[in-house]
Parts: structure tokens; C-alpha cells; sequence
């Protein structure tokens, strides 16, 4: 049976990992291969690195980043922050990346999802989606630029169009979760996850281990997201694993 | 030596560095008179079935692997690699495929049995259920889980090419083989321990045919 996966977010900015530096086990925690090879140890099912290099230097650092990430674990990655071209995806691509995740760049321009869809297939296109409720609209909408820039479009229709052009993934954040640490944003992953036919990865609230099994259990998720609470070792990703597999939810 | 087919599909960068993590050789190419000097095959794969097929008789390669087959030398699918060896799919209308195993690719159903919704692709990590635990692309591979990324499954009348599968809603072929045509429906440069071990069982078989030369 297909399991649910628990994918760490490791922030890269300039060619490191910032946050993660709780790991005194590792040589150098700001490492993002070594980080990437000590996550594939635990058990990660995948990871995303989300490039946050404000220069080009950085963004051209990346690609060497995720040619060596590439070369030294075996489980699947994506990469995102700062991909706005068919040829920003086509270069991580070819560094080894498994999927490249849009976010600004797609609302931007949805032609881009349908490009990199076409030309890559939409099992490497994941669309990253930063959701905020909106009382006006009695549902979610969706911001851009880092969650800085409200735009027009409500999370279902805006699932329903990446979808349709292509996107095979979308990882949601909830703004109102994120950073909160009281657990996933179960109505709006339910919402999404039963309005598209693509896998939805839920991102931001983790803060225990619990909320991984209600994320699973009551809204449906395929993939669940965490960063801080993996990086900062509150728990780990074999505890997480062990925790929810007992309870019921299926993991590798 | 290893040869992986480059048809202009697939990402062959994650192969070549389990590869040269697992210390055997290989090299890739598109002229088949170099394919040719290989003691066994890679076919990756990553997109449509009608492309790829149109990709590899636009190539010139078509025949050559068919040859190749026929001469009983080794040949790993992977992913859609492995749907091009069997007979066709109805991805974007009827295409042919190699016809060296019994079967067809077509799109999940989109439903289990019991008529629940299942998300398409088949995207993740899903456990193995070993037919032939004897296989030699199974030796010392534990029956654990392998990662997934396909819309389309191989439907076949045939139980005797199924080495290993998996479930997602219907039986899910993820290894299958007959004599030296042998292929995985997931990645096994992305699939961890498990993954990894099938290929340098296939690296194993490979050298042991090449005469072990080296």
C-alpha cells in the first residue's frame, strides 16, 4: 500500500542551510549535503530545498548544490525559490533534481506550469501554494512573494488551474498555521486535497508529533511538510515515523 | 559494462551516480554501434510512451534492441522504460511498444475495488510483495518499499513475468522479467536501500554474462 510521506524543508541561502544548526552531530550543519544524507538516514521520504539566495551568485551556487545532493542520497528532492523560467527548471532538472516546485513565477505566468509540464512531464512540476482565510471571501486566498502579496485567486480555483495546466504535486502552506506550531491546517488541506486529483503535501503548524497523524487522518494529505521542528531536533523523523505508524497511518 | 540508451527522455543523472557510487562501470550513449559493445543494457524513461517509441525508431535504435533481446544479453527498464518492453499502451492512442513481455500499459482507473477515489499519478513510496524472492535482481534486497511516479500501469494475463508488485488500488507490477529482459515500474536510484541493491543486482548479472573478464 502507498504510504504517507514526511518531507524536511531545508532552507539554502547562498549555497547553506540556515536553521539547521541544532545537528552537533554533523561536521557542519550548515552542509546541505551533509544535512540531505543525515535526513535520508532518518528515514525522510523525500526533501525540498528552498532557495532563498537574494543574489545571483547564490542562485547559480544552488545548481552546484543540487548536482552534489544528487550524487549522494537515493530518495526523490525538489527545489524551489527563484525558478521563474523553463530554463531555471530545466537547469535544476538537469543538476538531478527530481521536481522543481513554483510558486511566484507561476501565478505570474500559470503558462509556465503548462510549459514545464509539457516539456518535463508533471510528474517533475509540483506548484507551491501559500494560502491565507480570507473572511471577505470565506475561503482561502493566495499570496505570493514569500506570503507578502495578496492576489485575486482562492485556493480552489487556483488548485483546480495548476492542475489543469499540468502540475502534478502542490505543496500547500497555510500562512495561518505556519510558524504556529499547533498542528496542520486540517480544513484547508481537506479543502484542496478532495478538489484536485494530484497528490497535496500539507506544510505549516507542525509542532508534535500528533499533529502528523491528524494531518494524515482528517484532511487527507499524501506528504506532510516541517522544517523547524525537524531541524531544531524537538523530535526526529524515525520518532515521528514510529509515533504515527502505531497509531495507524502507513509509513515507509 | 553497463550501457544506458540515451533517446533524448529521462533524467539519467540520479543512474549514473548510483552507478558510480556502486562502483560499476558503465557509460551512455545514443549510437547504437557503442550500445552495441555492452555487456548489458539500461532503459530509462521518463514522459509519454508514444514519444518515447517515436524518440527511439527516429534514432535508429529500435532494431538494435530488439536484436539485442533476441540474443538473450541483458536489458533493465526503468519506469517507463520498463513499460516500453511491453507489447503497447493507450497512452494518447494505441502506441506499440517492444512486445519482448506480455501486457499493456493504461491509465490507472483512478478508483480501488471498492470504487474510492485513488490520486493520479501514483506518486510515493509502496510496499513490494516479492513473487520470485529467488530472482538474482533480488538477492539480499529486503521486500520494503520502493518510490513511485506513474499514471499509467502494466496490465498483463501473465503472472510468470511478475517478480515483484505492489498495490495502489490493483495489483501494481514493480519488477518483472522474463530471461534477461527485466525492468521496474519505480525508480531504483530513488528507492533507498531497496532501490539500490536491485541495481547492483543487475550490475552483478551483468558482469556475470560479460564473462566476468574483468
Amino acid at each position: 500500500m502507498l504510504t504517507k510521506r514526511i518531507i524536511p524543508c531545508l532552507d539554502v541561502k547562498e549555497g547553506r542551510v540556515v536553521k539547521g544548526t541544532q545537528f552537533v552531530e554533523l561536521r557542519d550543519a550548515g552542509d546541505p549535503v551533509e544535512l540531505a544524507a543525515f535526513y535520508d538516514e532518518q528515514w525522510a521520504d523525500e526533501l525540498v530545498f528552498l532557495d532563498i539566495s537574494a543574489s545571483h551568485e547564490g542562485r547559480k551556487t544552488m545548481i552546484d548544490v543540487v548536482e552534489q545532493v544528487a550524487a549522494s542520497i537515493a530518495i526523490p528532492f525538489t527545489v524551489g525559490g527563484g525558478i521563474s523560467s523553463v530554463d531555471d527548471m530545466r537547469n535544476m532538472l538537469r543538476a538531478g533534481a527530481d521536481k522543481v516546485s513554483l510558486n511566484t513565477a507561476a501565478v505570474k505566468n500559470p503558462d509556465l506550469i503548462t510549459q514545464g509540464s509539457t516539456y518535463f512531464g508533471s510528474q517533475c512540476i509540483v506548484v507551491a501554494v501559500d494560502a491565507k482565510y480570507d473572511e471577505s471571501i470565506g475561503s482561502w486566498r493566495i499570496y505570493t512573494h514569500g506570503g507578502r502579496t495578496p492576489t485575486d485567486w482562492e485556493v480552489v480555483d487556483w488548485a483546480r488551474e495548476v492542475t489543469a495546466r499540468g502540475a502534478g504535486e502542490i505543496l500547500l502552506t497555510s500562512m495561518d498555521q505556519d510558524g504556529a506550531k499547533t498542528g496542520f491546517d486540517e480544513a484547508l488541506t481537506r479543502t484542496v486535497s478532495e478538489a484536485v486529483d494530484v497528490p497535496v503535501i500539507a506544510s505549516g503548524g507542525a509542532g508534535a508529533k500528533e499533529h502528523f497523524v491528524d494531518v494524515f487522518e482528517k484532511s487527507g494529505a499524501d506528504a506532510a511538510l516541517a522544517a523547524s521542528i525537524f531541524h531544531y531536533k524537538e523530535t526526529s523523523i524515525e520518532e515521528v515515523k514510529a509515533f504515527i505508524r502505531e497509531r495507524g497511518v502507513l509509513v515507509r | 559494462m553497463i550501457g544506458i540508451i540515451d533517446y533524448g527522455m529521462g533524467n539519467l543523472y540520479s543512474v549514473k551516480k548510483a552507478l558510480e557510487r556502486l562502483g560499476i562501470p558503465y557509460f551512455v550513449s545514443e549510437h547504437t554501434e557503442e550500445l552495441a559493445e555492452a555487456d548489458g543494457l539500461i532503459l530509462p524513461g521518463v514522459g509519454a510512451f508514444r514519444d518515447a517509441m517515436n524518440l527511439i525508431r527516429e534514432n535508429g535504435q529500435f532494431e538494435f534492441i530488439e536484436h539485442w533481446a533476441a540474443d538473450g544479453k541483458p536489458l533493465l527498464g526503468i519506469c517507463l522504460g520498463m513499460q516500453l518492453l511491453f507489447e503497447g499502451s493507450d497512452e494518447h492512442g494505441e502506441t506499440e511498444g517492444f512486445g519482448f513481455l506480455p501486457g499493456f500499459a493504461r491509465r490507472f482507473s483512478g478508483k480501488d475495488s471498492q470504487g474510492r477515489r485513488l490520486k493520479v499519478p501514483h506518486m510515493g513510496w509502496n510496499s513490494l510483495t516479492f513473487h520470485q524472492p529467488d530472482h538474482p535482481l533480488l538477492k539480499d534486497v529486503e521486500e520494503g518499499h520502493a518510490y513511485f511516479v506513474h499514471s499509467y500501469v502494466i496490465e498483463t494475463a501473465d503472472p510468470d513475468v511478475l517478480i515483484a508488485t505492489s498495490d495502489y488500488g490493483e495489483t501494481v507490477p514493480a519488477v518483472v522479467g522474463r530471461g534477461e529482459i527485466m525492468g521496474t515500474q519505480f525508480h531504483p536510484e530513488k528507492s533507498s536501500t531497496v532501490g539500490i541493491g536491485m541495481l547492483k543486482n543487475f550490475g552483478a548479472i551483468v558482469r556475470e554474462r560479460s564473462g566476468a573478464h574483468e
